[in-house]
């Protein structure tokens, strides 16, 4: 390999050596100097996530089995950027006594599932592609059941690895089926050989299902809520926002490069699953009183908005979804932040322990508010610009109703969200809880969030940076 | 062309000073943060002294006339390729006329607030209030364009909402500051739909544009008619109806007498001398179309000038709070510039109205402010707003008294002050065009001579009244600018105003009418003399002549009750009958559909949380049915 061949999977290799050296420093290092690797973890991270930024050749390696593009590149820093957050965050958690021994292993697996994704986003054929989303997903399983002693989170870890084993077997069930039709399994060639009949059908809604299965669309999204609530926090936090940004991504280049024949099919299927995911995430997020399935239910009605972008196949669909991830990423992962604070602080996880926040953590209530009208899309938050430009790319495209559902959804998905904002600020409480300082590592994550809300929001030159790169059908 | 950009800094000071003082105001030494805004405004002061030098003498203008002047544009908002909001700085005679006007009478209340606000609780607020005011009114006069107007129209009146509610923990405060602001606001509303009507037919929001005669504005915009007018005749008239709000002219004046409540500098510099005359710039502004598509539009303003000024005059001669007559006077005053733009034509000698409108703005801010001012410092010295409960101060409080009898004789029209020029050049252009707007507008000379003499005598002379504490002479800061106000009514009648501000911009002949101008002195005297016989001492003689009217006396001193049937129109017709029934509405059927669907989504919701078991199998068998079901249906159904 020359060193341009290096420089194309660079990301990929610049976190697996970050994985080697934690390994080895799991190894060597004294137990007086364990309380560092926090920090060095986000040292390294940091540098791999600043690497990704520098100009890059474009290019594909083993004979087309890994391709990495402009595209490629944006969407997978804007996955590190999240990932880097939540690195972040979880000092705070890691910090605990029961946690303080098994912290590189907390990042060498994190960093583990981010190179999988990394190698799905790139990947040219779809064994490529499988062998990522397995990489990406089974050590999240593990991140799962991380607190062992909880019943919980070892119910989380098991449910999604037999959850996500099943969806795997279904995939793979409509890989062999195009593989079968096609005789190969090359991006390149499947998307020239595939048409409509009748199997090959068949073997895209199982590869959907599958798909779908990672990004929690309705009816595939069942394991979600169970396991956000059991996952320790910071975890919920990376399923939420980097599993399902990778699987979102990976979807967008699989739709607009390999099943262009069939169009109208995935445009369908994605009509349907979108309705159903908006509206019954909604119906369900409206009850939730845990904050942590709150927000999952919250984060599966995200992806139907996003299915929006998807459908319409079109340049400024695949340009909105990356940049409504990345404003994702801010504002979930700000309101997770919050969420974890509060946790990490009185271990109180429901709406009703918010009751009068305002009064005692104001600043934490205002960061809260703020994620969460993103979330919602009010103007002049970012979150409204991300779905001001989802819905414009479908509109483009001729799918109003679909639109007037998306917009329908988010009237109820506003009313959840503020029942949340009116618990802090007008709701009373005999015990609130009570006053008290984050950490750094904590207030830095959250500054970083805020200023990333209202960056990406204002500055119109990071949207026009991601639409030069993306493509359409 | 001579460098003007400069100009942007004018309105852009007091805005900054405003920023400052009223994010940082309370940390500052109350002192200091109203020397800050003084100084601030000294300083455009002297920037727009400057300005007016450059633009009057500056020599480029004297062969074709005054030009129109955009000293800076920018385009704020872009809504098609014609039709776009433009925020920017337009000189032309009147604007800058309007920013001598302004900062000379903006410095002035600043000086002498610094005295008369002393000690207040939230001094630093009012001197912030009074930046923003002084950024807005600016802002106002030097617009190149309708709606940037518009936006700072409004700006106007939310910081004289502001000033007026100044004494907040005061009800009648509370509510004469929410009076004003509902009342004007309404009348904005027809502004609003006169700009919209006036945009749709000429496309153009730009005053340079919209008020060029040989423009394309004028000759797309004749032809529609509605209801017998010319749509361009609707959209003046309801233009006009913003102006009649802003300048309390009959029906909407009934706010102005209230907001005497704010803080006496305030009602000087606000409700006398700059914010109350919007209205007649507003006019001023628009004349050419006014004046050459809509002369009927034109008409409204005369009638709607004179009766208001006829109106208000009469009502002043009975009041007897000292604040509320000098609030009449100057809604009469007002009344005077609308009448004289309403008999105005266009160009040349025949624009004599126009410029008399302006000349007596002008003069008016100068000696209305003083009488303003003076009445402060006399509120000042005795701790009461009611003429009742004074007389005889000239002994205690000589240099207000020289400077307000001063004031009163310019009022007056008494020559050589400046008051009786303006006046004089008001009623020519009356004689020259309606013969009765001209006689009514004797009538008015004389009131306002006698309702004012009224005024003076029964502070300044009458009974000698036993005060609590002697009454003592203001401070210097609030003195001097009573001196410099007192020099300026005598001397601005002197200024050539035709050469200077015409309606088209070029000079014209214009000399004394000695035929106008005896009759007026002899009927302002008799006026005087008049209230002289009644109030010099006291005596039994302004009852008798109360009893005399009886019911004329007691109707105007209950300000024709306007105000009842105002209250009566909006408490027992509007709310009764129009918003009870859209509350019933509201509350059994907008609100009634949004609850059902709220308790639909929410019953729902509720029926399908069994699918979330929390068993692996179930959902590995809702996954499995998922994908089987759109297999189906794309296979067999939607292939």
């Amino acid at each position: 390999m020359s060193l341009e061949n290096f420089l194309i999977m660079r990301q990929e290799l610049l976190m697996v050596a970050v994985v080697l050296i934690l390994l080895m420093a799991e190894i060597f290092i004294s137990q007086e100097n364990r309380k560092h690797i926090s920090t060095f973890s986000v040292v390294l991270f940091s540098l791999v996530t600043i690497a990704g930024f520098f100009p890059s050749p474009s290019g594909s390696l083993f004979g087309g089995m890994y391709i990495a593009s402009g595209t490629t590149t944006i969407m997978k820093n804007v996955l590190n950027i999240g990932i880097l957050l939540v690195i972040i965050q979880s000092i705070t958690w890691l910090r605990k006594i029961e946690n303080s021994e098994k912290v590189s292993e907390y990042y060498i697996l994190l960093i583990s599932t981010a190179i999988g994704m990394n190698y799905m986003i790139s990947a040219g054929h779809f064994l490529m592609f499988y062998i990522g989303i397995e990489l990406a997903t089974i050590p999240v399983a593990a991140l799962a059941a991380f607190d062992r002693m909880k019943n919980k989170s070892a119910e989380a870890g098991i449910k999604l690895i037999l959850s996500s084993a099943f969806s795997s077997g279904i995939l793979l069930y409509g890989l062999s089926i195009i593989y079968g039709t096609t005789g190969t399994l090359y991006f390149s060639e499947v998307s020239k050989l595939f048409t409509s009949n009748s199997l090959q059908t068949l073997g895209f809604i199982f590869f959907f299902s599958g798909m779908a299965f990672k990004i929690s669309i309705v009816p595939f999204h069942l394991w979600t809520a169970d396991v956000y609530e059991g996952s320790p926090i910071n975890i919920t936090s990376y399923l939420s926002v980097i599993s399902k940004g990778a699987a979102v991504f990976v979807l967008v280049i699989i739709l607009f490069t390999v099943f262009t024949a069939i169009v109208k099919t995935w445009q369908s299927t994605i009509y349907v699953v979108s309705v159903l995911t908006m509206t019954v995430a909604n119906l369900f997020a409206i009850r939730q009183q845990n904050l942590k399935r709150f927000l999952a239910f919250s984060s599966i009605s995200q992806a139907g908005y996003i299915l929006l972008g998807v459908i319409g196949g079109n340049e400024l669909g695949m340009a909105s979804i990356i940049y409504y991830i990345l404003v994702y990423v801010f504002s979930n992962l700000g309101a997770f932040g919050v969420v974890t604070a509060i946790s990490n602080q009185s271990g109180k996880e429901n709406m009703d322990d918010y009751n009068g926040l305002y009064h005692t953590n104001p600043k934490l209530s205002l960061i809260m508010t703020l994620a969460l009208f993103s979330l919602a899309g009010i103007p002049p938050v970012a979150g409204f610009f991300g779905k001001f430009f989802l819905f414009t790319a479908a509109a483009q495209k001729g799918f109003y109703l679909l639109v007037l559902i998306a917009v329908l959804n988010t009237i109820i998905s506003l009313f959840y969200y503020l029942l949340v904002v009116k618990a802090m600020f007008i709701n009373k409480s005999d015990s609130p809880i009570e006053k008290f300082r984050s950490d750094f590592p904590t207030r830095l994550a959250l500054g970083i969030c805020i200023a990333g809300l209202v960056i990406t929001g204002f500055a119109s030159v990071i949207f026009d940076a991601i639409r030069n790169l993306s493509f359409g059908i | 062309m001579t460098n003007f950009g400069y100009t942007i800094w004018i309105p852009l000071l007091p805005f900054l000073m405003f920023l400052l003082l009223g994010l940082a105001g309370n940390k500052l030494k109350a002192k200091l943060s109203g020397l800050l805004g003084t100084a601030g405004l000294a300083v455009i002061t002297i920037l727009s002294y400057f300005t007016a030098y450059k633009y009057f003498f500056g020599g480029e203008n004297a062969e074709e006339g005054f030009q129109k002047i955009q000293a800076f544009n920018t385009v704020w908002l872009n809504l098609t390729d014609k039709l776009h909001i433009d925020l920017g700085i337009l000189l032309d005679p009147i604007s800058v006329m309007m920013l001598v006007v302004i900062t000379t009478v903006s410095l002035m209340v600043h000086i002498y607030s610094l005295g008369y606000m002393k000690g207040e609780k939230g001094f630093e607020r009012f001197f912030a209030f009074l930046s923003l005011f002084s950024f807005s009114m600016l802002g106002l006069v030097v617009a190149t364009n309708i709606f940037q107007m518009y936006i700072f129209w409004e700006l106007v009146g939310v910081s004289s909402f502001l000033l007026i509610g100044f004494y907040y923990t005061k009800p009648s405060a509370v509510r004469a500051s929410k009076k004003a602001f509902i009342v004007t606001r309404f009348a904005d509303l027809g502004f609003l739909i006169g700009i919209l009507i006036l945009s749709f037919n000429t496309k153009t929001f730009d005053f340079i544009t919209l008020t060029d005669p040989s423009g394309p504005a004028f000759s797309q915009s004749t032809s529609a008619a509605f209801m017998g007018l010319s749509v361009m005749t609707w959209s003046m008239i309801f233009i006009f109806m913003g102006g009649v709000g802003k300048s309390a002219m009959f029906p909407f004046h009934v706010w102005l007498p209230d907001a005497m409540e704010g803080p006496t500098p305030v009602s000087a510099l606000i409700h006398a001398a700059t914010m109350v005359v919007a209205g007649v710039y507003l006019v001023a502004r628009m004349f050419p179309i006014f004046s050459l598509t809509a002369p009927v539009a034109l008409h409204v303003v005369a009638y709607v000038g004179a009766f208001s000024s006829l109106f208000a005059a009469i009502i002043a001669c009975t009041q007897t709070d000292i604040k509320r007559v000098l609030a009449y006077s100057t809604m009469s005053q007002i009344g005077y510039m609308m009448l004289a733009l309403g008999v105005s034509g266009y160009g040349g000698h025949e624009g004599l109205g126009y410029m008399a409108s302006m000349f007596h703005l002008f003069t008016h801010a100068m000696f209305k402010a003083l009488l303003f001012l003076g009445a402060g410092a006399i509120i000042h010295a005795v701790h009461s707003n009611d003429m009742t409960d004074m007389g005889g101060l000239r002994k205690y409080l000589p240099i207000t008294h020289m400077t307000f009898l001063i004031a009163c004789l310019t009022i007056a029209g008494i020559p050589p002050l400046s008051g009786f020029f303006s006046k004089d050049e008001i009623l020519a252009a009356a004689l020259h065009s309606n013969k009765l707007l001209f006689a009514v507008e004797y009538l008015v000379a004389g009131l306002t001579a006698f309702y004012m003499f009224r005024l003076y005598f029964s502070i300044f002379w009458g009974k000698d009244t036993h005060y609590h504490h002697t009454p003592h002479e203001a401070p210097f800061t609030m003195t001097i600018p009573l001196m410099i106000l007192a020099v300026g009514s005598i001397v601005t009648g002197f200024i050539p105003f035709n050469e200077l501000v015409t309606s088209d911009g070029k000079p014209f002949e214009s000399e004394l009418e000695l035929m106008v101008a005896i009759p007026s002195v002899l009927v302002a005297l008799f006026g005087i003399g008049f209230a002289y016989l009644l109030y010099f001492k006291t005596n039994g003689l302004p009852d008798k002549v109360a009893g005399f009217f009886k019911y004329g006396y007691k109707w105007a001193y209950n300000k024709f009750y306007i105000d009842e049937v105002y209250i009566f129109v909006t408490k027992q017709v509007i709310f009764r009958y129009i918003s009870t029934p859209i509350a019933w509405f509201d509350r059994h059927v907008v609100d009634a559909t949004m609850n059902l669907i709220a308790s639909t989504t929410q019953n729902v919701s509720f029926r399908i949380r069994d699918f979330q078991s929390g068993q692996i199998q179930k959902y590995a068998f809702v996954f499995i049915t998922g994908a089987v079901m759109l297999a189906i249906l794309f296979i067999y159904f939607l292939n």
